[in-house]
């Protein structure tokens, strides 16, 4: 019972982590259609700004903010400078570029900061909380970090639902050509959309980072994570992809609790095969499916 | 008034709009007809700039139009419904309607959602549905509607009656016939359908390879038998 306990605490922290990547994609993928296989290294560069700030004393709250700001700020660049001019032509071109983006801010990065590993801190303790005599599986950070996504899933969910620039949002990756039709500045709610995904992805670096070692790879496992955690709701579905992070989670924590960490990476890709071929549009993708 | 001057378009080596020159005149419903590769369809979307134009010019109560970027016509008054209802199938009937209203013509007033139900009751039944559950008819008569939402002054259409049952087109037309006036809006009407078109609208163009073969009273064009069967097909 305890180890169940543990193991599932931990799985919603990790899930919840990968809900935030998984939504970021999404984001993008919904509004240009294009897998951003840059994302992990973009919300390492982000994370890396952070660490700087945090190693010149700056709080870790404000570099927080830095680092989504920095995630804005670059997604809104990456989508003016890089995807933009491949618009409308074959998607597979901005796939490459996002992928060639990914290499090159490894790289950057690599050159700027060194390639050794550096601690990050946390802001709270991350040591698990102890009930009593026995400590449960779960840390301050951890429950943090569940907070974290959640209020950056209701921000988002208050943003989309129920907001003007959030209609305007939607409608714009739904169907461009209409939205202009009506007035909509697609090409700037498509710029923000990317802008948007950046900041959440940073969110999600920095919570992967918090109380761990950093180096230029640490988000590499996270591009396979996310993409599986999103493929898994259905790429097309915020929600889905909420969800798809969460199972993705709790699946790895309980394989690596109780069989052995080792076999985690075999059964994530075990999982994104069935779903590819029982579900290929995702779990939630139902809406997008009946599409007329 | 809304009015094109020798408006010209290309797909590449193809003259697809070849100096077509006509005025919508206000208050009027005026059929843009034609057989299929007419140019219709793109007659309006040059007007809406979606197609580059050639040549020409496009002028909106005086004001020239021609090289105005997309998403700025409907502050300018000008709302232009797509061929093949396009609803945004993803989004709720409200949410489709308000849309609509956001980026309204300058100066107008907002208009209520529930005015839009008032003149479509069926969409008010409907309100909470997503588009993509609607009927054929029923999306047309929201597209009508979120155009109508930005207060325009001209409306464009383009195939309203395309894949609809005689006797929807005739109901659609009808509110639409009533629109005009009760709305002060000045349609141009694009309809394969030329006998129903005809018996709507004020002012009739017949377009062939993307020239203006004949322009007139809708009436005129009508009792036109010799017209009627070369281009009209009725």
């Amino acid at each position: 019972m305890q180890q169940f306990l543990d193991t599932t605490l931990g799985g919603l922290v990790l899930g919840a982590v990968y809900a935030a990547f998984a939504l970021a994609l999404c984001l993008i993928w919904r509004s240009t259609r294009i897998v951003n296989f840059a994302q992990a290294a973009m919300a390492m560069v982000t994370t890396y700004i952070a660490l700087s700030l945090i190693n010149a004393d700056v709080p870790y709250w404000v570099a927080f903010v830095a680092a989504l700001a920095a995630g804005f700020g670059l997604g809104a660049l990456i989508e003016r400078v890089i995807i933009r001019p491949v618009e409308g032509k074959a998607e597979l071109n901005a796939v490459i570029l996002t992928l060639g983006l990914f290499m090159v801010l490894h790289g950057l990065t690599a050159i700027t900061f060194g390639v050794q590993h550096r601690g990050f801190p946390a802001p709270v303790s991350t040591n698990a909380i102890e009930v009593g005599d026995t400590s449960i599986g779960i840390t301050p950070f951890g429950i943090l970090s569940i907070v974290v996504v959640a209020v950056v899933m209701a921000g988002l969910v208050v943003l989309f639902r129920f907001t003007d620039l959030g209609l305007r949002m939607r409608a714009s990756a739904f169907n461009g050509e209409v939205s202009r039709l009506l007035g909509v500045r697609v090409g700037r709610m498509l710029t923000l959309g990317w802008a948007l995904a950046a900041a959440v992805g940073a969110v999600a670096g920095m919570l992967i980072a918090g109380g761990d070692l950093v180096n230029p790879s640490f988000m590499d496992p996270f591009v396979i994570y996310g993409f599986i955690a999103a493929v898994l709701g259905g790429l097309d579905s915020p929600l889905g992809s909420v969800i798809g992070g969460l199972i993705l989670g709790l699946s790895l924590s309980y394989v690596t609790g109780y069989v052995g960490e080792h076999l985690a990476p075999l059964v994530a890709l075990g999982i994104l095969m069935v779903v590819l071929l029982v579900r290929p549009s995702g779990l939630f993708a139902a809406a997008a499916a009946r599409r007329v | 008034m809304f009015a094109v001057e020798e408006l010209s378009a290309a797909y590449g080596p193809v003259k697809a709009l070849n100096g077509v020159t006509f005025t919508a005149a206000r208050g009027q419903v005026t059929a843009v007809l034609g057989a299929n590769g007419a140019g219709k369809t793109t007659l309006l979307r040059t007007v809406s700039g979606l197609v580059r134009s050639t040549a020409g010019t496009v002028k909106l109560n005086g004001k020239d139009i021609t090289r105005t970027a997309t998403e700025k016509l409907t502050s300018y008054g000008l709302s232009h419904v797509p061929e093949g209802r396009g609803v945004i199938a993803e989004l709720t009937v409200t949410e489709n309607l308000r849309l609509g209203g956001l980026h309204r013509a300058t100066g107008s007033e907002p208009m209520p959602v529930g005015r839009v139900f008032e003149l479509f009751p069926r969409l008010g039944e409907r309100r909470e549905a997503t588009a993509h559950m609607l009927s054929g008819g029923e999306r047309q008569m929201l597209v009508i509607g979120r155009a109508l939402m930005a207060r325009p002054s001209v409306l464009l259409l383009d195939e309203p009656s395309l894949g609809l049952a005689p006797r929807v087109v005739s109901q659609i037309f009808d509110l639409l016939r009533g629109l005009v006036q009760t709305e002060e809006l000045t349609v141009v009407l694009v309809e394969q359908n030329a006998r129903s078109a005809l018996s709507i609208a004020d002012h009739g163009v017949v377009l062939n390879l993307g020239k203006v073969v004949a322009s007139a009273p809708a009436a005129e064009l009508a009792a036109d038998e010799q017209l009627r069967h070369a281009y009209l097909g009725f």
